[in-house]
């Protein structure tokens, strides 16, 4: 018995010294050069191979930072400014601050705004559906509610509110890699900067019908009529296609546009509730866009 | 305005579901099941019950509580593992053993792989292996239990002609000295023979229910015909080399579970490849090997082990034997 | 034995419920709605204003680009809009409003239904009269015929094969024109034999159409050329490579044109309608629909005009009937399913088909038991359970590829047969699109 247990450990031990012995002359011999500094950089990054930088994964995005002679336009949104920060002091780059952006759905078409004219009977894929016709709604630049978003989102910060029908956003969690606005096919997510206090103002509709047909298929679309406009001090806002745009760059948070927009299109979110000070105001229904209905 | 149903095309649907398909299988094991409670009365229905029963429980426990997926137990693919784990069992085999392969059938084989259409092994046949392999003795009694149609007939050992020619092989004898001792004649063969798992019974019944599949388009005929083919053709040839030693091709192809494993266990749709191709060379690999394993084999019976190993080529054969493309050469640009 | 296609195919129930209904002419209504993507390609441009007065015939529409067609007013009266309004699929399409006045010709249309046996004009001018009568194929694609009847100088057409299969189940409105029409559309094929400069031609007809075999056949009896054959039924005859194969043999490469095997093939319908633009000067105006489905108390073929509102060619029948759960333009198997009942018919428009629920409703997806039931259902010998794992993971476009997603026909087979209800045609339609966006990037690149 024991010279058999004996005689398993020696071959057994030499078959693995001999292995290894090769496998050291293997490596040796098919070695790849590698800048050390790239494994540095990668260990710094986050490593969700999220895709949000633009590159292939974290690999490949250490690979252009290390290669890049300044870091410029590179940015891992995942890690932000913070690791971004480590990542240069580490390359003896200077480093770029970046205002943190998160994505916002340029929709509200919920079941109660935007009632379903047909009953889609498909595979449930946005792409699939936006190929195959405008939508089971009557309005066809709206959320199709199949979740493509979803699928890509690496983070779980997207889901779909069966109850509403609709997208939502999860702020927390959102990193703005952008994988949602490149899998929507429909165009209606747009990464916008988070904002000081992550409060922010835009406009969520993507409908560029024209008003009377936009309003009659959707309660909360923008219908092009161009008061928000006129009444923004900053010209912030332009009106192309029946479709208002506000430029985060040039919006101060003054909310005028939002108490003039008459279907309530315009969104201003994290915002304290507002305290109607004048009767006649009818503000405040929209101001916090987490808890409404 | 009637809210109408859109979706792509097309907008027609075949009647069949996975539900319908299994349950023709299930019908087509019909007759089998009726020759063999007629035989062994009680135990085949008890065996049958305690398959089909116990692998739709484990299913129902492991999807419900384990997993905690949607429980999928009545599409019948549970019942019909259960059943054909029964039929591949000998007649006087105790409930437990049944419940026992039910488990690893289910549990082990179909579910850990995730469920119905992912596993790579037939479970009913790694069921039976299973338990051949860990309860030699149970699993090669073929003594046959009480029943309505030889009551009162002393004890009576059905051994296989499998395992028969196989110990006098072993002893030394010549298969015409065996032949002798032991009377098998051909006819009882083909429609019934006792000695053996308790579907293996009727070699009519068993081609009653590939009839049935068949017409049902439920199987393709190819993968039962190469193997039975394999298998005749293979054992002719031995046969001619050295009739004293090598059995032949009737006696081949109509003991032991070749029609069995041939008609329901090697078509199983999840095991079995998915082109002409793919199938032909599957089954006549279940042939070569079942040969190999009966002639030289240390078990008298090689089918279910044929068709695991064979089982394991199968994404291979999917991978490489695609079917018959329509467009041949592709154009430049 | 009967001729059919090698590979693949299925059964599904006929239903040709409306195959003895005889074609019946469908009156014209107040408001003619002419949309201007009549064809495969680029829309018209409409060259008339809101105002003009046009005649049923005059020029609305003029192409733009190489793959696109003239469209014609199928109505007299006053224009009074040129906007766009949504497609069957909702999306907005440019379309001619025109207030129906009265239904004056223009002059040299030939209305009578004398048969005009002699062909005197030459290949080129033939091919200027189907242009500028705006006919397209009307099998389904509606791609623009002169382009198809006119094959790039090195390829060398040997046979026109004419399309009489109808292999979708319910139409019928091809079987009725074979039968009502005969002598025309075998005119029509020598016309366009006659275009293409062939010698040989092959009228394809399944043999659930006996009648249409026989008629086609007495017809086709004064041109030697022409031969009417009759196929085994089975779907999808009528697609162009099948039928290709069933009737020569031949098979048409992956990403080719069928003339890369020396075959033209056109519908029985575009048949006619060549007849009609080169004899009669008629250009294409109406067309030849089966109103039809098991909920439908009375099957009906129309022939309609151009530009007839879907709602309102139902309540010819009576109005959307109760237990209608889907509208399909065209078959079932290929056809479109209708999201806008306002939308208006098209030149290529066949069959308006109501489905009830209990016949079209997808049942709920289950685990793929691999029963290679769609790969043995598929025409292309395509294997669709694995291009729905491999479009599913998301992102193999090369092995996509490789296992040859590009040539699906998008037949229906695949997603017709499979017993777990997968939607794999919905998948592969997609990730087929993607992968020929990517090889056509590829080949401009190169």
């Amino acid at each position: 018995m024991s010279t058999t247990i004996i005689y398993t450990i020696v071959s057994l031990v030499s078959l693995g010294l001999l292995f290894s012995v090769v496998l050291y002359f293997v490596a040796q011999k098919f070695k790849v050069e590698e800048d050390p500094r790239v494994d540095i950089v990668e260990s710094l990054l986050p490593g969700a191979n999220c895709g949000g930088c633009g590159m292939a994964g974290c690999r490949a995005f250490a690979e252009a930072l290390v290669q890049a002679p300044a870091i410029g336009s590179l940015f891992c949104p995942v890690g932000g400014d913070a690791v971004m920060e480590k990542v240069a002091a580490s390359l003896g780059k200077e480093a770029v601050k970046t205002e943190p952006k998160v994505a916002v759905i340029k929709c509200h078409g919920t079941l109660d705004n935007r009632p379903k004219t047909n009953h889609f009977d498909g595979y449930a894929s946005c792409k699939g559906m936006a190929a195959l016709y405008s939508g089971d709604t009557g309005c066809r630049y709206g959320c199709l509610g199949k979740g493509d978003c979803v699928n890509v989102c690496l983070f779980d910060a997207i889901h779909i509110d069966e109850r509403r029908g609709i997208v939502e956003v999860d702020e927390e969690k959102c990193v703005a890699c952008g994988a949602c606005v490149k899998a929507c096919p429909k165009s209606i997510i747009e990464l916008r900067p988070k904002g000081p206090k992550n409060r922010r103002v835009y406009v969520s509709c993507s409908s560029l019908d024209k008003g009377a047909i936009a309003r009659k298929v959707c309660s909360v679309s923008c219908i092009g009529c161009g008061k928000c406009v006129k009444a923004c001090p900053f010209d912030a806002i332009t009106l192309e296609n029946n479709l208002a745009y506000i430029d985060p760059a040039k919006c101060k948070l003054c909310r005028k546009c939002v108490d003039e927009c008459p279907t309530k299109a315009i969104w201003a979110v994290n915002f304290p509730i507002k305290v109607p000070v004048a009767p006649k105001q009818e503000a405040g229904q929209s101001s916090v866009m987490n808890n409404e209905s | 305005m009637a809210r109408l149903l859109v979706s792509g095309a097309p907008h027609l649907h075949v009647k069949e579901s996975t539900q319908s398909l299994m349950r023709d299988v299930l019908i087509a094991l019909t007759p089998s099941l009726l020759v063999s409670i007629y035989f062994f009365g009680f135990s085949a229905i008890k065996l049958v019950l305690v398959g089909v029963i116990s692998s739709v429980f484990v299913e129902y426990v492991i999807q419900k509580f384990i997993l905690k997926t949607k429980v999928t137990i009545n599409d019948y693919s549970a019942a019909v593992t259960g059943c054909l784990l029964a039929l591949n069992l000998p007649p006087s085999s105790p409930w437990w053993l049944v419940f026992i392969g039910a488990i690893v059938a289910i549990g082990i084989v179909k579910m850990t792989f995730g469920g119905l259409g992912q596993n790579i092994f037939n479970p009913a046949l790694v069921g039976r292996v299973f338990l051949l392999i860990s309860f030699p003795t149970l699993m090669t009694d073929w003594s046959i239990p009480e029943s309505w149609f030889r009551s009162g007939v002393d004890a009576f050992t059905g051994a296989t002609p499998l395992a028969i020619t196989k110990e006098g092989l072993s002893a030394g004898l010549t298969l015409p000295e065996i032949f002798a001792a032991n009377e098998f004649t051909f006819k009882e063969m083909i429609f019934v023979k006792i000695g053996g798992s308790v579907g293996e019974v009727s070699a009519l019944a068993l081609i009653l229910g590939f009839v049935y599949l068949l017409i049902r388009k439920v199987i393709r005929p190819h993968i039962p015909l190469v193997i039975v083919g394999t298998i005749a053709v293979m054992t002719w040839i031995f046969n001619l080399i050295n009739p004293d030693i090598y059995t032949g091709p009737l006696f081949n192809i109509f003991t032991g579970g070749v029609l069995l494993g041939a008609i329901f266990m090697a078509t199983d749709y999840v095991t079995s490849p998915m082109s002409v191709k793919g199938m032909v060379i599957y089954a006549f690999g279940i042939g070569v090997i079942t040969v190999l394993i009966r002639y030289f084999g240390a078990y008298p019976e090689g089918v279910s082990f044929a068709i695991l190993i064979m089982n394991m080529t199968v994404p291979l054969l999917n991978k490489y034997c695609k079917p018959k493309r329509y467009a041949k050469e592709v154009k430049n640009g | 034995m009967k001729l059919t296609f090698s590979i693949g195919g299925i059964h599904p129930q006929e239903n040709k419920l409306s195959r003895d209904a005889h074609i019946e002419t469908f009156p014209v209504l107040d408001v003619a709605y002419i949309s201007m993507a009549q064809h495969l390609g680029s829309p018209a441009e409409p060259v008339v204003q809101k105002g003009d007065k046009v005649k049923v015939g005059q020029v609305i529409g003029k192409p733009t680009g190489f793959i696109s067609g003239f469209v014609h007013s199928s109505v007299s009266g006053t224009v009074t809009a040129v906007e766009p309004k949504g497609d069957l699929a909702g999306n907005p399409v440019m379309h001619v409003v025109i207030a129906v006045e009265g239904d004056e010709w223009c002059e040299e249309i030939d209305r009578s239904k004398d048969i005009v046996r002699e062909i005197p004009f030459s290949s080129e001018d033939i091919l200027e009269k189907i242009k500028n009568a705006g006919v397209v194929g009307l099998g389904g694609a509606a791609f623009p015929t002169h382009i198809k009847l006119n094959p790039p100088k090195d390829k060398k057409a040997e046979w026109l094969i004419i399309n009489g299969t109808e292999c979708e189940p319910y139409i019928t409105s091809d079987d009725r024109i074979m039968r009502e029409r005969p002598d025309e559309i075998v005119i029509g094929a020598a016309i366009m034999m006659k275009a293409l400069k062939v010698e040989k031609c092959y009228i394809g007809i399944e043999d659930n159409k006996p009648e249409a075999i026989t008629s086609m056949t007495k017809a086709a009896s004064h041109y030697p050329q022409i031969k009417v054959v009759s196929l085994k039924k089975k779907y999808p005859q009528g697609g162009e490579k099948q039928l290709i194969e069933a009737l020569t043999g031949r098979r048409v490469p992956s990403l080719a044109l069928p003339i890369e095997v020396g075959a033209v093939v056109h519908n029985v319908g575009t048949a006619l309608a060549v007849y009609e633009a080169v004899q009669k000067n008629k250009p294409l105006i109406d067309s030849i629909i089966t109103v039809t489905g098991t909920c439908v108390p009375h099957q009906r073929n129309f022939i309609v005009r151009v530009g007839t509102p879907f709602s309102k060619m139902l309540d010819a029948i009576g109005g959307l009937p109760k237990d209608a759960a889907k509208l399909v333009c065209g078959g079932p198997m290929m056809g479109k399913a209708v999201a806008n009942l306002e939308a208006s018919t098209l030149k290529a428009v066949s069959s308006l088909l109501l489905l009830t629920e209990a016949e079209t409703k997808r049942k709920e997806e289950s685990n793929c038991i691999r029963c290679a039931k769609c790969t043995e259902a598929c025409p292309m010998g395509l294997e669709p359970y694995l291009l729905n794992k491999l479009s599913r993971i998301g992102g193999l476009y090369d092995e996509l590829e490789q296992e040859k997603v590009h040539d699906c026909i998008e037949c229906g087979c695949c997603l017709y047969s499979c017993p777990a209800h997968i939607p794999l045609l919905d998948i592969i339609r997609v990730s087929k699109a993607e992968v020929l966006t990517i090889m056509r990037n590829r080949s401009l690149k190169k």
